[in-house]
């Protein structure tokens, strides 16, 4: 690894916050460079929300990623995933959970949500990895794991190994839900 | 030496501690509130939430006179709101190091305006420095309360949202105790009277050549040469983009943004054959370097003033490929919605039913203003909603159809002194203030009537109805706004009533205090008529052509079920939500 980029988009309140907290914090662990960008203030109501962050070896300087320099997109939702697939380098991998939430436009029939989302995704990005996360934390015991269960999935190509999720999860996870959230990690690692 | 991982606001707060500062007094604005927040952890400040920026500022310059080392943090309009004492601070001095802390907004992701604050710090006369990450900002906070206290000056340190809200590698540091300096009674530089003044005036000029002299030699700025053909100026998070788009390129980059290091900035100019200056917002920077007779090759005529700027945005600028990417434009826009289960959602349902004129005011209640609720008129600054309401009562000659509305902390932030106003001036109209028991969009501060302070301790809560009463409002009703009939019947009677009127809507937000948590469903009885999906709630979407209730973001607050007119919207477990 020299760099790696990688962005978290979803639904204000689905929890993207953590997700990052936790890269930051293995990227620290590993003494890699890191930085991270987020949105904060309406991460609670329900807008498009995204973090950016980039783990470096040799320094990280702008917080931001550029369009078509993402290595890896995790979405929390198919729309966000969708919005922000320019994100994407060619090649880049992106971990979608199939969940849909309905923006309001929509829902006033203002704008339609777009239809073949899926197939965009497989025709653009170097890979897809589509799955329903929502169920799999719902397994877990929370659909909060959400989070843990998508990020679970993409550790397979980030340059961290099992052992330092689960000590990075122990060390920043409120101690009554280590578990929910390692058994999470470990069902997304799986998918 | 130990490293975190920090938001840049972590790092300011990190910084206030290391640097021994002992009294910090802010209002919550995004994008500053984590500076106080986090500061408020460390048992060895005084960490306070106050009613407004002037008050807060006005803490620590009381904190600085009595001796000890004191901040104040706030979003950019927030200083417009601490603009008085502010600018006459900046005459005074300080007796121990006192620095306000100013967070801009470029892009307006939570805020109303994308005013540059670096003008204050010019205008006002006061040193400022701006960081460039996480590391710095824990740096140049140490580095501000140096110079307070070395040039008798109060410091502005600007951050925005991008330095304040990303996070990176800190290096931690211990807290070095300052002792206090003892008072010493010195009317000449903290009585503001006129013939005290003008000598303040005159020394303050001094120090702020004195600075202009010594920051050409600062380490705050710094030269890094590189290839000679372009020349960058550049501060801040730009600094950050410009490094990343041309990596090769010579830099100047500036911590101390006001003065300008002038020796140092023509000195660099000779060294390079075409200088730029990138700098996000108004052409600061660019006018004064103008105006200094240095001839530039590019700056506001390459980048606009709007909105944030990009290490692609440079690249772009400068003729420089960037990555290839998919292009994407029809993807719907998500607005940000009142929560599930929030309580202003019942109190904007009756005024949009009522078709009231609803002059509005700043917090989570204005996402009222969009789609489906669309029940709000106007929205300009804190507090403007009573004012703005008086004014139009007096334009239009009535205020039977218009209503104020704002939050519990706003009104406490600077609605008091407009239903004052109000009382005072004959006003005939009706205030509504949301008391959901704290300040919400800015992420649940507590406020002078939550009953808890910044510590988390509890506190003395104002009961905002005893202080109306004693305002000289006669007419007060509380109401539950989940209570439509009650809330209608309160809104019906107080505008159509020929005197000054308070509602008070009580319920405490949704993200505070544990909800039912009962998930509801829409039964066989619903005739699809789709008045519940006219309250925005985020939980009801459309399946098949008819109302469905999403079970993982319903909270069981029942709202919908009020409203259904054919009983069709139940609690999955067949109980009432309240």
């Amino acid at each position: 690894m020299n760099k790696v980029n990688i962005l978290i988009v979803g639904v204000g309140g689905q929890g993207t916050l953590l997700a990052s907290v936790l890269l930051g914090n293995l990227a620290l662990m590993k003494d890699y460079d890191v930085k991270l960008s987020e949105v904060h203030g309406m991460s609670q109501r329900g807008g498009s929300v995204v973090t950016h962050v980039k783990i470096s070896e040799d320094g990280v300087n702008s917080p931001l990623i550029e369009l078509g320099d993402a290595d890896v997109i995790i979405a929390f939702e198919e729309l966000e995933a969708y919005r922000w697939l320019p994100y994407l380098k060619k090649g880049g991998t992106m971990y979608v959970n199939t969940q849909q939430i309905l923006p309001m436009p929509v829902i006033l029939k203002q704008a339609e949500y777009p239809q073949e989302i899926q197939q965009t995704l497989q025709a653009q990005a170097g890979q897809v990895k589509a799955f329903d996360a929502l169920q799999i934390a719902e397994e877990c015991g929370s659909v909060k794991a959400v989070n843990v269960v998508l990020l679970g999935a993409a550790s397979n190509d980030l340059p961290f190994r099992e052992e330092e999720w689960i000590q990075v999860i122990e060390e920043n996870v409120k101690p009554k839900f280590i578990d929910l959230n390692k058994k999470a990690f470990a069902l997304g690692r799986q998918v | 030496m130990k490293k975190r991982i920090m938001l840049g606001n972590e790092a300011f707060a990190r910084g206030a501690y290391e640097a021994g500062v002992k009294v910090v007094s802010s209002y919550p604005g995004t994008p500053s509130t984590e500076v106080t927040e986090t500061a408020a952890k460390y048992d060895e400040m005084h960490v306070e939430w106050a009613p407004n920026e002037k008050c807060g500022v006005e803490v620590a310059i009381g904190a600085s006179v009595g001796g000890v080392r004191s901040l104040s943090c706030m979003k950019h309009v927030g200083l417009n709101v601490a603009a008085d004492p502010f600018f006459t601070a900046a005459y005074n001095g300080v007796t121990a190091g006192a620095v306000i802390l100013v967070a801009d907004d470029n892009g307006c992701h939570s805020s109303q305006n994308e005013q540059d604050s670096r003008y204050y710090g010019k205008s006002a006369g006061v040193p400022v420095l701006e960081p460039a990450d996480a590391q710095e900002c824990k740096e140049f906070i140490k580095k501000a309360y140096e110079i307070s206290e070395e040039y008798d000056t109060l410091v502005l340190l600007r951050s925005n949202t991008r330095i304040s809200h990303s996070r990176g590698i800190v290096t931690l540091e211990d807290r070095v105790e300052k002792a206090r300096i003892p008072y010493e009674k010195n009317i000449q530089k903290y009585v503001s009277m006129p013939a005290m003044a003008r000598k303040l005036h005159i020394a303050q000029e001094n120090r702020m050549n004195q600075i202009a002299e010594d920051c050409n030699h600062m380490d705050l700025n710094r030269v890094e040469m590189g290839d000679t053909s372009i020349g960058i100026i550049t501060s801040g998070i730009c600094y950050q983009y410009v490094k990343e788009a041309m990596p090769e390129v010579s830099i100047l980059k500036m911590g101390m943004i006001n003065p300008l290091p002038k020796e140092m900035i023509r000195k660099f100019a000779a060294q390079v054959d075409k200088l730029y200056v990138i700098e996000e917002g108004d052409p600061f920077f660019e006018e004064q370097i103008r105006a200094m007779g240095v001839e530039l090759a590019g700056g506001k005529d390459m980048f606009t003033i709007q909105g944030e700027y990009s290490a692609n945005m440079i690249r772009a600028a400068f003729g420089r490929p960037v990555a290839e990417s998919a292009v994407i434009n029809d993807a719907p826009n998500r607005p940000p919605l009142l929560c599930a289960g929030c309580p202003h959602r019942g109190l904007f349902h009756v005024l949009d039913k009522l078709k009231k004129t609803v002059l509005g005011d700043i917090g989570c209640y204005t996402l009222a203003a969009l789609p489906p609720t669309s029940a709000m008129d106007t929205t300009l600054c804190m507090g403007a909603s009573i004012t703005m309401a008086h004014g139009f009562e007096k334009a239009v000659g009535d205020s039977k159809d218009v209503v104020a509305v704002l939050g519990d902390s706003t009104f406490f932030h600077s609605g008091i002194t407009g239903l004052i106003n109000m009382n005072y001036n004959g006003s005939k109209g009706t205030v509504i203030i949301l008391d959901n028991r704290i300040t919400g969009m800015t992420g649940h501060q507590d406020n002078p009537a939550s009953g808890r302070n910044a510590k988390g301790e509890e506190a003395p809560a104002i009961d905002i109805a005893t202080l109306c009463r004693a305002i000289g409002v006669k007419n007060i009703v509380e109401v539950d706004p989940f209570d439509l009939e009650a809330t209608e019947k309160a809104v019906k009677e107080e505008t159509a009533r020929e005197e000054l009127s308070v509602i008070i809507t009580k319920r405490p937000c949704a993200l505070i205090v544990k909800q039912p948590d009962i998930p509801h469903l829409v039964t066989d009885a619903c005739k699809n008529c789709k008045q519940c999906m006219k309250i925005g709630c985020p939980a009801i979407e459309e399946k098949d052509g008819r109302p469905f209730v999403a079970a993982e973001r319903c909270v069981g607050c029942g709202l919908c079920a009020t409203i259904c007119p054919f009983d069709a919207i139940a609690a999955a477990d067949g109980k009432e939500a309240r």
